[in-house]
Parts: structure tokens; C-alpha cells; sequence
């Protein structure tokens, strides 16, 4: 394709490859100002357009988001929703706004994030590799491979004592405000793309449980077009129901994997034991799992013969 | 131009002049020259990197270079790795395989980031590219020592096999046995994230034995102590090795047989692994100390005093990445000392050992840093993490170091001030970017107004990876950074209070970008459907776990959003949490 074209068929070719170019190459041609699309955004939020502000203040007055209470800034921490004193008192009343709005799920965490001291996810900012690093080598060191070392090197032992103290706390975190994640992988039978849970996240069998059924239980209407429809149909189909998955009223059961290996049905141990147990989740179909744990086969004779009564 | 044309050189000439340019950058220039530049050019491009696996498809890739050898792909966005992209969120490396394998037979390199790659795309790896040589999966999931059996079996002259921090799913250790006994073309292997029983030594060891152009060398954890020896006797000529566990109870012979096989690697210039370290091990390693240029250190857990001993018979180093421990000791000490006797350094990685802590840390402060900053003139890069920081430390190290290109520093508490002042930390980091003229990247943390922002915007002239965390004020801060900063490509903000008014105003910038993330902050859902619509060279993605973003009121913020430039269009394989506003979707359906 040696020469020829026109030049308006090289234009178009250039703009193309300047297009591929861009989103091949690891850094960027010089940025083109041909498409500024300022104010055609602008406009429907009421025309407004930015200016910069000099220490002065005689320009425009920038708008931000204690102009427009009914933004409401909902996140996970505290700490954005008060991040300045001068925002919080629109962040209270647009909270309190967001009260009377019923039956939406987000307000009510919202109102508690604000009130309680909350977790944050993903601070700081340590890759989940590096932390899960950390976590297992706090359990080797208090397990064995340490116990001879110790005896015969007491110098040692004290301060490879010391160190684990402060490793240990990626377990156990002393701050509520900061703590580590511990995500598990969930499947469900019948869905091909599994999930993550953070354990931590939850204090409960029943905020667990809650979790994982808006996870996959819901019956969200299909509002995405995209995306795989034929997954998410299957699901709507499987899913007609409210379920509840730890009362064996389901068609479905929460299982994990303990640190032996072993399938066990969710629920039996306290929870802080599960914690340091569990390993993965799934959830089952209520049929497979009667091999799995006596206990639930009885409880459903149980509900069948309390009904009986 | 035409007349140009005839005395321009043949195909053959240019097409020769063409293969010493490798970096992308000049390659897409020569192809904007002409179009039989571009022709040329793009018949004779080797070598494909894509920043982010969604801006094209694999068949435009295809269509325009025909003739690729190797391949790099990102996946994820970065702040995947902190558990802020929910699982499912994509990234699939299926269908870019399935579409090389038919069009690519002599493809030899594929090199994946944050990316998802099943045993299913392992074996067809494994059985379409007769002369596969690399494979390097960065930080990726969603295999299993299946498909790595399978790459080993087929894989007749690897040459490079890296699974850095990628999480694989442990079936059976005996994949390594599956290299064939001809296979000994091996330079890099890299399997220091594999668990405990993945690996069976012996069948490593022969794999050491015959492959004598072995450089690179990570083990992973269950390799103990008492088996590097074996190995690096096997593999004298290492010049990277990764040691797996260095524990075990002390031994005179043990380590007398370790310091003599550390020794006999004369190439020997960076080191890694030291999990669970036993500081009684650590003196083996000082006959090579003299020649280390990097030390990785940062899953030890040794004290400083350890540290201290180690890091000083190595006055080499370049690059020197460690773990600071709770101590009673401080820290700050221990960098004095590296700063007096490691004069080259040009690399420094701090990490937390206690990030959750209650107590604050008080072992290490702003003090170490600036103790580096002042001993070590060469610092290029650095990432910090430590709970106190002032304006007046950071513009020292800012002064001290003029040649940064990497400045990363993460106070762990969100939001603290100058410990001194109780100021915001606007103009200690307003320093960094005005003194650091080559600043590429840079993370902030503590507390910030909308100034730092503007700092940023008027002296990040080359800045092209920001990444914010509970900052700022308003939308002005926004608007400073994506219209002052020229260079920006990846822009990643969490928890700020930056809304629709800066992000529509700069919706052109975010063409010129590679992607944009913002989680918990205050862009609402009609303005992502705006950006949407206006913008059909932008996919842009609301990602909510909870429930569908049009099930609230318009004016509502999402909890995530993610907005990357791409010309292959809105992509198909969206989890159910994941919206994209693509209007030409929403017709679809």
C-alpha cells in the first residue's frame, strides 16, 4: 500500500493511528486540544464553569460541595464525610436528609459508617500479597519450626520473641479505625465467577450470611446491559426467592474449608474460631450438602416434624 | 510529498533503520510520519505494549501489527491491589490468547499484569507457540500448578518463567518435574509466590543442574535453609537469587556449607526472599555483600542491629528494600547508618511491620528519611511508610533530593498534620514537586488542603502517575491537577471530596489519560452518565456492589468509578456490579 489515497484518506488514517498509538504505547503523544468540551458538560449542571480563584477572592466563587448539600458524600470512613469543618455541618444536614429517603440499603450504612468508628478498606495501602506474607509468617513463627531454635539460642529467643509481637498485630488489630482484611473466596454453585469476602468486615454468622446473600441472592432487575447476560438471567431464574442460609430454610447451605481441609457447615464454632479456621467459602445446594453435617438434615426433620404438630 | 517521496529510501533500507527504534514512543512517532512510514512500520513492530487490556481488542491489535513477537498487557487497575476492585471485576486474558494463537504462530513473549489467566489460557499457550521463550504474570490469578505443568511440558525452549506475587491455586507439586530432561534453556525463574508444597525439590534441582545459563533464581518458601546450599552450588553463575525460608536452628556445618556456596557465586549482585530470618544465618551472606547492587529485604523480619551489620558491608547498594520492625531500638539510627555507608543508593523501600497498630511506631520517623535524603545524593525513588511527617523534613528532602522521580509516602494515620505545626503538609509536598523536576510519580497522604493541589498542578509538569487518599477540599483541587498536569496518564483517588464540576470541565484531559479512578468520593451518577454520553472515546464504569446505580436518585454519588480511554468500545464481559454508561449500550438494551 505504497503512496496514493487522498488527503483527507490520510487524515483519517493519522487520526487513527494517533488513536491505536495512544492506547499502545506506554506513554502518551502531546494531548490535543481540538475537543474541549467545556461548557456543553457544563451547562446542565447550570452553566457553571471553573475558574481559578485568587487568594483575594474577588472572582467567581468556585461552588464545592457545600454549595450542593444534596450531595451527599457516602463512603465507607468517617473521616471524608467531616473532612473539613466547614463541610460537615451540610454533610450532617444532607446525612440527616438521607434519613427520611426510605428503603435505600446505602443511607442506613452511611449513618452508621458516620457514627461508628469504621474500617477502612485497603489502608494503608500494603499489597494483599505483602500482608498475606506477613499473616503467615506471624503463624509459623508461633508454631513450630521455632520451639528448638528458641531453646537453645535464649538471646535470640527474646528477640525474635519481640519480633513476632509486632508482626502478629497484622492478625489481630488493636485499632478499629485500621485493620487488616482477611478476604476469602466464595463460590456458589451454579455461578462460574466467584467472589471475595473480607472476614473482618463482619462480626457475625448473621452479617456474614447477610453479605453474601446480596451478593448472590439478590434479585437485582437487570439494569446492566452489558455485561454477561446470560450469567445474570441464570441467576434471576435460580434465584426467586429471599433465602436465608443459615436456618437450612434455603436451597442452599454456607460451607467452608477449614485448615484441615475439610467441608464443614458454617454456624457450629464461635466466631472468632472460625476466623482463624476458615479458609474458603461456598455455598452449596442443600442437596449435596447431606453428607456434609448430620446437623442440619436433623434440623430440617426437626422443622418438617414441628410442622407436622 | 510525492516528490519527497522519490528520493526516499527503499523498504528494505527503512525497514532495517526502523528495527534499532524499540521504545514505543518513537515507534508510534516514525508512524505518523507518512503513510508508507506507517506501512512499514507497522509490518515490521515486534513488540506491542498495552497499558490497559481494555483500550483495544485484540483483533485491531492484530489487524495493524501482523507480525508481533511479544506481547505486554495490563489488567487490573492499581488499586487492585489494596482489595478496592471487588473479585470478577475482569481483566481476562482468554480471549487476547485465543486470538494470538491464530494469528501469532511465532509469538515468543507474553508479559501479564494484574490479570486473569486460567489453566485454559496456560494450555493454549502451551500448544499454539512453538517458540514461546517468556512468561512473566505479574501480580495475576486465577490458575493453578495445572496450567503451569502444562507450560513446562510444552514449552521446549523457555527461557523465562516469572510468577511474581501472583496467586496460584496448589494442586500438585510436581508441575516442575514436567520439564522435559532436554529442556535447559532457562534463565529466569521466578516462583517465590508458590505455597508450601508446590515444588518438588528434586525435580528443581535437576531443572538447576542442566540449565547453565540460569541467572535468575527466586525460591519460594519451602525451600529451607539447609537446601540453598545444593542449589547455589548447582548454579554458581546466579547473578539473582531469591532464598526461600532462612531459618533454621544453628548449625556450624550447615553454615559454614551456606557461607562456602554463597561465596562461589562470584556474579552474584541481588538478593531477596529471607523469610523467617534467623539472624545467626545473616553473617553467610557478608563474602558477597561487597558485590550487592539490591537487597530485598522487606518480608525479613530481623531488627536493626541485624540490619545495620548486614547493610554495612554492602557499600554498593543501589537499591535496598526493608521491613522496619517494632523495636526498642530506633530506626532512624539504622538509616543514619545506611546513609553514611550505602552512597549509590538510588532506591529505598520502607514497609510497615505493624500498620495496624494502636501504639504509634515511634521507632521510625520523617527523621530516616531525611538522614537519606541528605547521605545518599543519587535517590531516584523512594516509598515511606512511617506515621509523622513535617513540612519543614519533606522540603529537605526535597532540597537534598533535586533528582526524585519516584516519591511514594504513606503516613499511616489518614489526615495527620505537621506533627510540629499541626499544619497540613500542603507545602512539604508543594517542595517535592517544585524541586523534583523530573517527578513522575508521586503518592500523597496526611493532611492536605486544595494548595497541595495546586502546587502539583503548577510543578507536576511531568508527573504521570498521581495517587490521592483523603485529601483536599473541593473540586478546585481536582480541577488543578487534571488541567495543569500535562504528563498525566494514571490518576487514582479514594475517600476525597472532589465531585461532577472537575471532572466535567476536564472531560477532554481524561482523553489524553490513560484511566482515572475514584472511589468514596462525590461524582454522582448523572454526571457519569453525562461524561458517558458526551464521550464516546471514554468507557466509563460505576462499579457498585450493592445495588444498581439507577435505583437512586440521579444526583447520588457512586461508590466507584473508573474512566479509561479506549477505542474498542464498551467491553463484554462486565460482572453484574460493574455499569458502563456507554449510551450506545443503554439503547442496546
Amino acid at each position: 500500500m505504497q503512496g496514493g489515497g487522498g488527503g483527507s484518506e490520510s487524515g483519517s488514517m493519522s487520526t487513527v493511528s494517533r488513536e491505536d498509538n495512544m492506547v499502545m504505547s506506554s506513554e502518551d503523544s502531546s494531548c490535543s486540544d481540538e475537543s474541549e468540551l467545556e461548557l456543553g458538560l457544563g451547562l446542565s449542571l447550570g452553566g457553571f464553569k471553573m475558574h481559578q480563584v485568587s487568594r483575594g477572592g474577588h472572582y467567581a466563587r468556585i461552588l464545592t460541595a457545600k454549595d450542593f448539600p444534596s450531595v451527599i458524600s457516602a463512603s465507607s470512613s468517617p473521616s471524608s464525610s467531616s473532612s473539613s469543618s466547614s463541610s460537615s455541618s451540610s454533610s450532617s444536614s444532607s446525612l440527616s436528609r438521607a434519613n427520611v429517603t426510605a428503603g435505600t440499603k446505602r443511607t442506613a450504612d452511611s449513618v452508621a459508617a458516620a457514627n461508628s468508628s469504621s474500617q477502612v478498606v485497603g489502608w494503608p495501602p500494603i499489597r494483599a500479597y505483602r500482608m498475606n506474607s506477613m499473616v503467615n509468617q506471624a503463624k509459623n513463627q508461633a508454631t513450630e519450626g521455632f520451639n528448638s531454635t528458641m531453646e537453645n539460642h535464649k538471646s535470640e529467643t527474646s528477640t525474635v520473641e519481640k519480633g513476632t509481637t509486632g508482626i502478629s498485630s497484622y492478625q489481630n488489630s488493636g485499632n478499629a479505625k485500621l485493620r487488616k482484611s482477611l478476604f476469602v473466596k466464595v463460590n456458589m454453585d451454579g455461578i462460574p465467577i466467584g467472589r471475595k469476602v473480607d472476614m473482618n468486615a463482619h462480626e457475625s454468622y448473621e452479617k456474614l450470611a447477610k453479605t453474601l446473600e446480596d451478593m448472590f441472592l439478590k434479585t437485582t432487575p437487570n439494569v446492566n446491559p452489558a455485561g454477561s447476560r446470560a450469567l445474570k438471567l441464570g441467576m434471576m431464574n435460580k434465584l426467586t426467592r429471599s433465602s436465608k442460609l443459615l436456618d437450612g430454610s434455603s436451597d442452599f447451605v454456607l460451607t467452608y474449608e477449614d485448615k484441615e481441609g475439610d467441608w464443614m457447615l458454617v454456624g457450629d464454632v464461635p466466631w472468632k474460631v472460625f476466623l482463624s479456621s476458615v479458609k474458603r467459602l461456598r455455598i452449596m445446594r442443600t442437596s449435596e450438602a447431606t453428607g456434609l453435617a448430620p446437623r442440619l438434615h436433623e434440623r430440617n426433620c426437626q422443622r418438617q416434624r414441628s410442622k407436622h404438630i | 510529498m510525492q516528490k519527497e517521496m522519490a528520493y526516499s529510501f527503499p523498504d528494505e533500507v527503512l525497514k532495517h533503520v526502523f528495527s534499532f527504534i524499540q521504545s514505543d514512543k518513537d515507534r508510534n512517532a516514525v508512524s505518523l510520519v507518512c503513510k508508507s512510514w506507517y506501512e512499514i512500520e507497522r509490518w515490521c513492530r515486534r513488540k506491542v505494549f498495552i497499558g490497559n487490556c481494555y483500550a483495544v481488542s485484540p483483533r485491531m491489535v492484530i489487524r495493524r501489527f501482523p507480525e508481533v513477537r511479544s506481547i505486554e498487557l495490563k489488567g487490573k487497575p492499581h488499586f487492585a491491589d489494596f482489595n478496592l476492585v471487588p473479585d470478577g471485576w475482569g481483566g481476562y486474558v482468554l480471549q487476547w490468547i485465543a486470538e494470538m494463537a491464530g494469528a501469532y504462530p511465532w509469538l515468543g513473549e507474553i508479559r501479564l499484569k494484574r490479570m486473569v489467566v486460567t489453566d485454559e489460557s496456560l494450555e493454549l499457550i502451551a500448544k499454539s507457540f512453538k517458540n514461546f521463550k517468556v512468561l512473566v504474570l505479574f501480580s495475576c490469578e486465577g490458575f493453578s500448578t495445572d496450567g503451569l505443568a502444562a507450560i513446562a511440558a510444552s514449552c521446549k525452549n523457555l527461557r523465562e518463567l516469572d510468577l511474581r506475587e501472583s496467586e496460584v491455586d496448589d494442586l500438585s507439586g510436581h508441575w516442575l518435574a514436567q520439564f522435559p530432561e532436554t529442556c535447559t534453556s532457562l534463565v529466569s525463574l521466578n516462583i517465590s509466590c508458590l505455597g508450601s508444597d508446590e515444588v518438588s525439590f528434586s525435580a528443581l534441582e535437576r531443572l538447576v543442574d542442566r540449565c547453565p545459563n540460569l541467572r535468575s533464581l527466586q525460591l519460594n518458601r519451602a525451600v529451607t535453609l539447609d537446601k540453598i546450599a545444593n542449589i547455589l552450588r548447582r548454579a554458581p553463575q546466579l547473578v539473582d537469587f531469591g532464598t526461600g525460608n532462612y531459618a533454621a536452628e544453628l548449625q556450624p556445618d550447615v553454615f559454614s556449607n551456606l557461607a562456602g556456596a554463597f561465596s562461589s557465586c562470584k556474579e552474584l549482585k541481588s538478593l531477596s526472599g529471607f523469610w523467617d530470618v534467623v539472624p545467626a544465618y545473616l553473617p553467610a551472606l557478608y563474602s558477597i555483600c561487597p558485590r550487592l547492587t539490591s537487597l530485598n529485604l522487606s518480608y525479613a523480619t530481623i531488627q536493626s542491629p541485624d540490619l545495620i551489620k548486614l547493610v554495612s558491608h554492602c557499600p554498593r547498594l543501589q537499591r535496598l528494600l526493608f521491613l522496619i520492625q517494632v523495636l526498642d531500638y530506633v530506626e532512624d539510627s539504622g538509616l543514619e547508618e545506611l546513609a553514611s555507608s550505602c552512597k549509590d543508593l538510588q532506591e529505598l523501600r520502607v514497609f510497615p511491620s505493624d500498620p495496624f497498630g494502636v501504639e504509634p511506631n515511634v521507632s521510625l520517623t520523617e527523621q530516616g528519611l531525611v538522614a537519606v535524603s541528605l547521605g545518599c545524593p543519587k535517590l531516584q525513588s523512594v516509598l515511606y511508610f512511617c506515621r509523622r511527617m513535617s513540612n519543614a523534613a519533606l522540603v529537605t528532602i526535597a532540597q537534598n533530593c533535586p533528582n526524585l522521580t519516584r516519591f511514594r509516602l504513606c503516613i499511616i494515620e489518614p489526615k495527620t498534620p505537621d506533627y510540629l505545626t499541626l499544619e497540613p503538609l500542603d507545602a512539604g509536598f508543594g517542595a517535592i514537586v517544585e524541586h523534583c523536576k523530573d517527578l513522575r510519580r508521586l503518592s500523597l497522604s496526611g493532611l492536605l488542603t486544595d494548595h497541595v493541589f495546586e502546587y502539583i498542578g503548577t510543578y507536576g509538569k511531568k508527573l504521570e502517575m498521581l495517587s490521592v487518599a483523603f485529601a483536599g477540599d473541593s473540586d478546585l483541587g481536582l480541577h488543578h491537577v487534571l488541567s495543569g498536569c500535562e504528563s498525566l496518564r494514571k490518576l487514582e483517588i479514594r475517600d476525597c471530596p472532589f465531585g461532577d464540576k472537575a471532572l466535567l470541565a476536564n472531560a477532554a484531559k481524561l482523553e489524553t489519560m490513560r484511566s482515572l479512578w475514584m472511589s468514596s468520593c462525590a461524582v454522582s451518577f448523572g454526571a457519569c452518565k453525562l461524561l458517558g454520553q458526551k464521550m464516546p472515546k471514554l468507557n466509563v464504569e460505576v462499579i457498585d456492589e450493592t445495588e444498581p446505580p439507577d435505583s437512586r436518585p440521579e444526583s447520588y454519588p457512586v461508590d466507584k468509578l473508573y474512566i479509561y480511554r479506549s477505542v474498542a468500545g464498551p467491553r463484554f464481559d462486565m460482572p453484574p456490579f460493574v455499569w458502563s454508561m456507554d449510551e450506545a449500550v443503554k439503547i442496546l438494551h
